[in-house]
Parts: C-alpha cells; sequence; structure tokens
C-alpha cells in the first residue's frame, strides 16, 4: 500500500522538528523511497540509533506499509 | 502468531547470533536473493570472500517477526558480526564504501580479502 511522500516528510519532522528531510521516490510507485535526513538529534549517535529513530518516527510503518525506505542519515556540518 | 513463538524464535535467533561470527538474515538464499536490499549484501560479502551463514526468513515467519523485535530494526537484511548487529542494507553499503567494513571484519578475526593490500 503506497504512502506519500510528504505523509513521511512530516512524519518525520514531527519528531525530529529540526530535521531536514529529502525524500526521493525510487520506483515510482510510492513504495520505494529514498530518504536523507539531516538532524542535530543524530550527533553523538551510532548509524544504528540514527536509523532507528528515523523508523520510531514513522511509527511502525518501514517494513509493513513502506515496503523498503532506503536512509542516509547524518547530524548537520558544523563548519 | 502468538508471544511464546515470537519468544521461542528469538532464542534460536540468539543461539544463531551466538554461534556464527558473521550471520545475515535475508530474503531469499546467496544463490537466489529474493529482494534488491538482500541481494546487495550478498554482493557484499563475496567481493569481500568473508564466509558467513544466511537464514532465510522467507522460509520461516516466526524468525521474520522475531528479528524484527530482537533488534529493534523493522527490516530485512540484518547483519550481525560477533553477536552485535551491524545494520541493514544502507548501513553496511556505506560501511563497505568507507572501508569500515572490512576493519570491523578483521577486528572480529575474520576472513575478509582487503582489496587495498592485494
Amino acid at each position: 500500500m503506497p504512502m506519500a511522500a510528504s505523509e513521511i516528510e512530516r512524519m518525520i519532522k514531527t519528531a525530529l522538528p529540526d530535521a531536514e528531510v529529502f525524500i526521493t521516490d525510487l520506483a515510482g510507485d510510492g513504495d520505494h523511497y529514498r530518504a536523507q535526513v539531516i538532524s542535530e538529534a543524530f550527533r553523538g549517535k551510532s548509524r544504528i540509533q540514527q536509523h532507528q529513530m528515523v523508523y520510531a518516527a514513522l511509527g511502525g510503518q518501514v517494513g509493513g506499509v513502506l515496503h523498503a525506505l532506503a536512509l542516509e542519515t547524518a547530524p548537520p556540518e558544523t563548519a | 502468531m502468538s508471544d511464546t513463538q515470537i519468544s521461542n524464535a528469538i532464542d534460536r535467533i540468539k543461539q544463531d547470533v551466538a554461534a556464527n561470527d558473521v550471520l545475515l538474515f535475508m530474503k531469499g538464499t546467496p544463490n537466489f536473493p529474493q529482494c534488491g536490499f538482500s541481494g546487495q549484501v550478498v554482493k557484499i560479502l563475496g567481493f569481500l570472500e568473508t564466509p558467513y551463514k544466511s537464514v532465510n526468513v522467507l522460509e520461516d515467519p516466526e524468525i521474520r517477526e522475531g528479528v524484527k523485535q530482537y533488534a529493534n530494526w523493522p527490516t530485512v537484511p540484518q547483519l550481525y558480526v560477533k553477536g552485535e548487529f551491524v545494520g541493514g542494507c544502507d548501513i553496511v553499503r556505506e560501511m563497505f564504501q568507507s572501508g569500515e567494513l572490512v576493519g570491523l571484519l578483521k577486528s572480529a578475526g575474520v576472513p575478509v580479502k582487503d582489496a587495498q593490500q592485494s
């Protein structure tokens, strides 16, 4: 069952208000997305923890409604 | 699926994770991956010539549900090295590209082909 990119972005931003979110629909089917998420909340966290935070933000949709969400996460670069 | 079935599956997962230095939960088999994300991890481990045990979650619904709870991770594939959850396809690919995966496997004492030295 497809899920709109705007809904993914909204859910991530609800949990991580400072996040910059870039979503790409990989297959054009509303079911395979790539999300790049930048948030200060990721600083000092392992990659696994960063991805778990995004999965939690999406409230159990990944692996269910969303077949796959390719994730890239990082804290903002400090200049 | 009952809680007992899931908790039995998690016990089996724990045993497998403890007994295998490199363990991959995947959809399909290394010869016939049934999902592109599982296939990518298979290719990376194949490139590194690292021996590993794979578990096909499509053959076992209880394991398929159990690994999600065990790692607090909603998707398959899942790679474990020396009992530690390393990540899914994205993390494994990033670590492969950065060289961290080779470092991790080496420090775990697992056979790995280091392209930079050959």
